[in-house]
């Protein structure tokens, strides 16, 4: 305590930027404005990684069987439905649930347009979801020609959910076929399909007659509890053939999200966007703090005339790089907020402000504050005390 | 001319100082053999025209320029061959004052004399504060603590920029033209006021001044043209005696 109240100085550089209210309102929205940028870009990238596998994350299974062949939820390829059976041998396979995926083009009721939806088949006897609602509803689609359509599906869909709701017949086509909504579920668009609808696997049949008989295009597996999927897993490769590849449910999410970062642009177009962000304020704040310290060249040089060290004064300038920083961070982590919120009622993406993003966020920030402060730092080399007189 | 032998409490000994600025051919000497020797809380006036060399010698003697040839010592350290930090060290010790007032425009009259107080050692914060407190009282400031520079006239920021110089508790003073930016009455005010501040500190003074109004209150008077130096007369107050040379 002692050394601090000797330590204590002048805030210089608290004054400095602060009896400046112009400059340092255009350097806190530059930099305040870098920090939405970069939140947005990266909340997006995130946002639309997690999107891919909103499905993937509700499915009520251990391991995951897919064909070799798929490459993602968009291109989902068939293996036999044979190679669940043989999974049941292992003694640690608790259930087993054949699922059938694929995109289908949904009618809009309302305006008679097309467009792809995601359709997903299976017996309504089999759990499917880890959410046990799901299991109620799924009875009335053993009657045939029957779906359950998800709610949170974009709304170019029509205005299912409201028409069922008010107690209307809802009936439209899918894949040219006649089908009626008979109940509402609640799953969320994902980045491949902008919607989602469950059927039995006899009505999604009926819906894709070209299915070769005994294909699938997911299976899932349930292990008794404390079974080791990892060894499971390893036992299961050995017994089935090479048409079949074994996912965790983790692997499997990974997989997908995977496709969607190695395979399109996404990833790079939205850090190119956050470094932009990050380019962008680097050059505001360095604008800003260069023509601080030119600005006040002849005060820094007097300082260095009275004893001033060096060091002090280049002190005062990271000073003001770090209060640049932190000042800068908190409207742009409050605008992030109410942004990522706008996103998930406009895109229905999952964008959730998380701990890792805002910490990565601050960091680019401090180090576009600081960097810049460094830079800005040379210009003080400039300030000469035998000029001052 | 020189003082080989010169009297090691003296404050400030220049002996046989040259300097020259620029390169090649346009180099150009400024100061030719200077040996000045000013003793503890003594007054030395510089005068002279301008362009004679009485601002490179005072830049020199504050240790903000390097020695190029002969010797200054100042608090008997030789700052001939002296480094940068050796330099900003001894510097702490010396107060200056400017045409300009040169102060910090974004801190009070208060914070700007604390700026000086803060070179102070092994004070707490408060002492320095209320020592910078004091100093503003001593040249007449004390209703002006919470002012900007920008709001006050130009004789309180000069006396403020005296209040900051001696705050650091120097044991030598440099003013150069410190009434330049005065009207007559302001000008010797703060002359007079930076005399007796100084006595009172027994700090010694190297003023350079344009302005024979305010001759009489140096102890010595020194004279500067061409690069060479000779002591002057002191003119008594009141007597009316004008000092040619002065511009």
């Amino acid at each position: 305590m002692f050394s601090f109240w000797q330590s204590r100085r002048i805030p210089l550089s608290w004054l400095l930027l602060t009896r400046q209210p112009a400059r340092l309102a255009v350097a806190l929205a530059g930099i305040a404005f870098a920090g939405i940028l970069m939140f947005m870009q990266l909340g997006f990238r995130d946002g639309l990684f997690d999107a891919s596998v909103t499905i993937h994350k509700l499915f009520d299974a251990d391991l995951v069987l897919m064909s070799p062949r798929t490459m993602s939820s968009i291109g989902m390829a068939g293996f036999p439905r044979r190679r669940l059976i043989q999974a049941m041998a292992d003694p640690q396979v608790e259930g087993t649930t054949p699922v059938h995926w694929n995109l289908l083009l949904w009618r809009n009721p309302q305006t008679r347009t097309t467009r792809s939806i995601l359709a997903l088949g299976f017996d309504p006897g089999d759990p499917l979801f880890t959410d046990p609602g799901l299991s109620a509803k799924a009875q009335v689609l053993s009657q045939r020609g029957r779906v359950l359509f998800d709610e949170l599906s974009r709304p170019e869909f029509g205005p299912i959910a409201d028409w069922f709701r008010q107690g209307k017949v809802v009936e439209t086509e899918v894949a040219g076929k006649r089908v009626r909504v008979a109940g509402l579920v609640a799953l969320g668009p994902s980045f491949g399909a902008d919607g989602n609808i469950i059927t039995s696997r006899e009505t999604f049949l009926r819906l894709m007659p070209n299915t070769p008989p005994g294909s699938i295009e997911l299976g899932l597996i349930r292990l008794t509890p404390g079974a080791d999927p990892a060894a499971v897993t390893a036992r299961l490769k050995r017994i089935l053939p090479e048409d079949v590849t074994i996912y965790t449910k983790k692997g499997f999410e990974e997989f997908e999200k995977n496709y969607w970062r190695s395979s399109t642009a996404i990833g790079f177009i939205f850090t190119l966007g956050a470094a932009m962000g990050f380019v962008v304020g680097c050059v505001i704040v360095y604008q800003i703090l260069y023509s601080d310290v030119s600005d006040h060249l002849p005060e820094y040089a007097t300082l260095m005339a009275m004893g001033y060290r060096l060091l002090t004064l280049l002190g005062v300038v990271a000073r003001e790089g770090l209060i640049l920083a932190v000042l800068g961070y908190v409207p742009a982590w409050l605008a992030g907020q109410g942004l990522y919120a706008l996103a998930r009622s406009g895109t229905r993406l999952p964008v959730e402000m998380d701990g890792q993003r805002s910490l990565l966020v601050f960091a680019m920030i401090f180090t576009m504050c600081m960097g810049s402060a460094f830079m800005a730092m040379r210009k003080l080399a400039d300030a000469d005390p035998a000029e001052i007189f | 001319m020189t003082l080989p032998h010169a009297d090691p409490d003296s404050s400030v000994a220049v002996s046989d100082l040259c300097h020259w600025y620029g390169s090649g051919v346009n180099r150009r000497q400024v100061l030719q053999g200077i040996d000045l020797e000013i003793r503890p809380g003594e007054v030395v006036l510089l005068t002279g025209p301008s362009g004679c060399g009485k601002t490179t010698l005072l830049t020199l003697v504050g240790a903000l320029r390097q020695v190029q040839q002969g010797s200054v010592r100042v608090f008997g350290r030789e700052l001939a061959g002296s480094s940068r930090a050796e330099r900003q060290q001894l510097r702490q010790r010396i107060g200056m004052i400017f045409q300009g007032h040169n102060l910090l425009r974004c801190l009070t009259a208060e914070q700007n004399v604390q700026m000086g107080a803060d070179l102070l050692q092994g004070l707490s914060y408060r002492a320095r504060r209320d020592l910078a407190r004091e100093w503003l009282r001593a040249v007449g400031l004390s209703d002006h603590l919470g002012k900007l520079p920008h709001d006050l006239s130009g004789g309180q920021k000069q006396r403020v920029a005296i209040a900051r110089a001696l705050a650091a508790e120097p044991r030598l003073l440099l003013a150069d033209e410190p009434t330049a930016a005065l009207d007559k009455t302001t000008g010797r005010e703060v002359v007079d006021l930076l005399q007796r501040l100084a006595r009172e500190q027994g700090c010694s003074v190297l003023m350079v001044t344009h302005d024979p109004r305010i001759l009489d209150v140096a102890d010595r008077l020194v004279q500067m043209e061409d690069g060479r130096l000779w002591d002057a007369p002191v003119p008594r107050t009141g007597s009316g005696t004008v000092l040619v040379g002065a511009d």
